[in-house]
């Protein structure tokens, strides 16, 4: 283990003891640290043991803490502050209090020392064009050949089909794209993408356009399965969010983290080139993943709206390029009425 | 339409939802003439398994007539009287393709859940929690049924709701329970459970050969049926007798030669155990009471098979995994791979080599489900199986 880690663990094991007193004995440990208890400093005195309780999670828990080393170090300017200005009170037991300051002190050197050890050590991030936007990985197996898989892919317009939050991917022609993203709360974000790389059914990679909105890259390989068991492919995705690391832990609070985003692509996927349709229950059409409805039958609107937006009734092309099984044929040719709509009869 | 939902811990309530209607073009809907109550919608009734909501519809064993069909199918017409199996398959997928179609790649939309409790994610299933898919289950009038080309199997008119209707669920389950058994003829088969699938766990093993079957349960008039109906030779009473001593009795010291656990998470016992499990279940310490698996693993003879079709939800306790490991035995499983049975199935009815209506105690109108519930769970005027009624 580096010092930088070393010193972190130390410190994440000194917050967590200090935060556990702070909270459980607050009045004490005033007494103890020269400061009698007064109006609502217990309280104070409570909040901070949870901050210190915060860092020691992150502290202790994480492989590469460094936000949580700086937010020990922006903690100590703030205990700095409280103390000092506390130093004048009247029934201040002044020497208690001076020792108390000393140590503050010392914590906050120890704790910028950590900061500045440990954002050096931290691995530098992989890919250094993306500005510190963490990839993700993922793969899945496609029960169809390699050349199809990759065909599939390559016309990036099908990307919706599969992706949740994309809306939309239009074709600019010369490897150019323009992608239409739906974000959190209906937000919407729009950005220009280029291929970077097109090695006919093995790789494709592609990245946004320097300064057009939110920076992203992706690739995807496609190796064939062993035991003729289909396509491996094989995805990884860097972008940059939004809102930076925040706006990951946010996407992540409201279940859209994007690992499972991900997978979860990559199953419909495989779904669209299998079977040619996106499986629907009715507790999650309409994309639910964490807020699920309950197990049923959605009422005559409802349907409307997931029949318009599932694979194979809004008029995209097949999946199948091989012709085995015709998914987008409509019910004329049976003699009925013709619609894309299911036909009732009875 | 009217429903049988899930309403929380012991509750089921018949109410009101909307109609189902095509959703993706492989789809069908189903009006439901019969369905019945599974051993397994207790354990969600009972809350043993998790990701239920307030207000899903129950139900996995139906079966009734095609009234609409999606562009995409071509298979199963308006119409059509159909046995639909409980597993969802989209026929596709390399497990699909494989025979095992409980595990469809495909059909579960909620494959990251299942994957979580799991490792890897298994089929969606009608009406059996969030965990399988969040479908609508088939204790109502209508369902929708995906990939209607794959799933529905077509039954002639002559049969009966009540001879067909099993061929959903319990009657390859229990089929499947014997044949993962290997049976060769002339083997001694020990069944736990003298339930509906137990039933049929006992008159497969007889139609694929074995020579004695012993039936282990605790309810009499259960055990009275594996022997007078199911086919049965010899049959235990778990709260009269000690079972592995019994069992040794009965096999000349060997063991039964294959052993088949067709009760699963929710088990009993007269002995200590039971208060262990029961407690270690309560306090969420385990998930699954594995008491008849324990047994069976302790009585079946050295090599021989354990084949469970009781449904396990997710941890278990003092597993005996020194007696699987040192005798040499071979522990087969698996939610069924119900459309790899039902043609072969139906043509053993239609030949008269099994008459499956013969589990039923109980018919009544889907309104009335929560009684069914009640008469089912609680083991009330001999019941074995309730079939509802629309």
């Amino acid at each position: 283990m580096t010092v930088g880690r070393t010193l972190s663990r130390g410190l994440g094991a000194f917050s967590l003891g200090l935060g556990a007193v702070q909270l459980v004995a607050p009045r004490r440990l005033l007494r103890a640290t020269g400061y009698p208890p007064r109006g609502s400093s217990p309280l104070v005195m409570r909040v901070i043991g949870l901050r210190e309780l915060g860092a020691a999670g992150g502290l202790l828990v994480q492989r590469w803490p460094v936000p949580f080393a700086w937010m020990r170090v922006a903690g100590d300017a703030m205990d700095l502050a409280l103390a000092g200005r506390g130093l004048r009170a009247r029934d201040v037991h002044r020497s208690r209090a001076m020792a108390t300051f000393g140590a503050l002190v010392a914590v906050t050197a120890a704790d910028l020392a950590t900061g500045v050890l440990i954002t050096r050590e931290a691995p530098a991030q992989k890919d250094g064009s993306l500005g510190g936007a963490k990839p993700v990985r993922k793969s899945i197996t496609v029960n169809r050949p390699r050349e199809e898989v990759y065909a599939f892919w390559r016309d990036l317009t099908h990307l919706p089909q599969f992706m949740h939050h994309l809306e939309d991917v239009t074709d600019l022609g010369n490897g150019r794209s323009h992608w239409t993203a739906k974000g959190p709360a209906n937000t919407r974000a729009s950005w220009d993408a280029e291929l970077t790389e097109d090695r006919p059914n093995e790789r494709i990679a592609w990245r946004s356009v320097p300064g057009s909105g939110i920076q992203n890259s992706g690739s995807v390989e496609f190796v064939d399965a062993p035991g003729d068991r289909g396509t491996e492919v094989r995805v990884e995705l860097a972008y940059e969010p939004p809102a930076g690391p925040l706006g990951i832990a946010a996407a992540k609070l409201f279940g859209e983290e994007p690992e499972q985003q991900v997978s979860g692509d990559l199953r419909r996927l495989k779904q669209v080139l299998e079977t040619g349709e996106v499986a629907q229950s009715e507790a999650v059409a309409g994309g639910r993943t964490i807020r699920q409805r309950p197990a049923q039958p959605l009422d005559a609107g409802e349907a409307q709206q997931v029949r318009a937006t599932s694979n194979g009734h809004d008029g995209r092309s097949p999946a199948r390029t091989d012709g085995t099984t015709p998914v987008a044929e409509t019910r004329a040719s049976d003699g009925s009425t013709g619609q894309p709509e299911a036909v009732t009869a009875g | 339409m009217l429903a049988n939902t899930w309403q929380g811990r012991n509750t089921v309530k018949v109410q009101d939802v909307p109609d189902p209607t095509i959703l993706n073009r492989h789809d069908a809907v189903v009006r439901i003439t019969s369905t019945a109550i599974c051993g397994s919608d207790l354990h969600l009734v009972d809350g043993y398994v998790p990701s239920m909501l307030k207000g899903d519809v129950l139900g996995h064993e139906f079966m009734g007539e095609v009234v609409e069909t999606g562009p995409d199918v071509r298979n199963v017409r308006v119409g059509d009287r159909v046995v639909v199996p409980f597993p969802i398959a989209c026929g596709q997928c390399w497990s699909c393709q494989h025979e095992m179609f409980s595990l469809c790649e495909n059909t579960n939309p909620n494959a990251w859940m299942a994957e979580k409790l799991f490792g890897h994610p298994t089929a969606g299933i009608y009406g059996y929690s969030h965990l399988t898919g969040g479908y609508p289950g088939g204790q109502a009038q209508y369902a929708r049924v995906p990939f209607a080309d794959v799933n529905p199997l077509k039954v002639p008119a002559e049969l009966p709701d009540e001879q067909v209707l099993f061929l959903s669920d319990i009657l390859p389950t229990g089929y499947m329970g014997a044949e993962m058994c290997d049976l060769q003829g002339g083997e001694v088969v020990a069944v736990w459970g003298a339930g509906p699938v137990g039933q049929f766990a006992i008159a497969s093993a007889r139609m694929l050969g074995a020579e004695r079957i012993i039936a282990i349960d605790r309810f009499d008039y259960r055990l009275r049926m594996a022997r007078e109906k199911a086919g049965a030779t010899d049959t235990i009473n778990y709260e009269q007798e000690d079972v592995l001593e019994t069992l040794r009795e009965l096999t000349g010291g060997r063991g039964p030669d294959a052993v088949i656990d067709a009760v699963g998470m929710e088990a009993h016992s007269p002995h200590i155990d039971y208060a262990y499990d029961r407690t270690k279940q309560a306090l969420r310490l385990e998930t699954d009471r594995p008491l008849a698996l324990r047994e069976a693993i302790m009585a079946v003879r050295n090599g021989g098979v354990v084949s469970v079709i009781g449904v396990y939800g997710g941890f278990i306790d003092k597993f005996p995994m020194g007696a699987v490991m040192n005798r040499g035995l071979t522990i087969r499983s698996g939610q069924c791979h119900v459309q790899r049975y039902m043609q072969p199935l139906l043509e053993r009815i239609q030949r008269g080599d099994i008459d499956p209506s013969f589990v039923i105690t109980h018919r009544m109108p889907l309104s009335d489900a929560p009684k069914g519930y009640d008469l089912f769970k609680h083991k009330k005027d001999d019941c074995v199986k309730v079939v509802l009624k629309n």
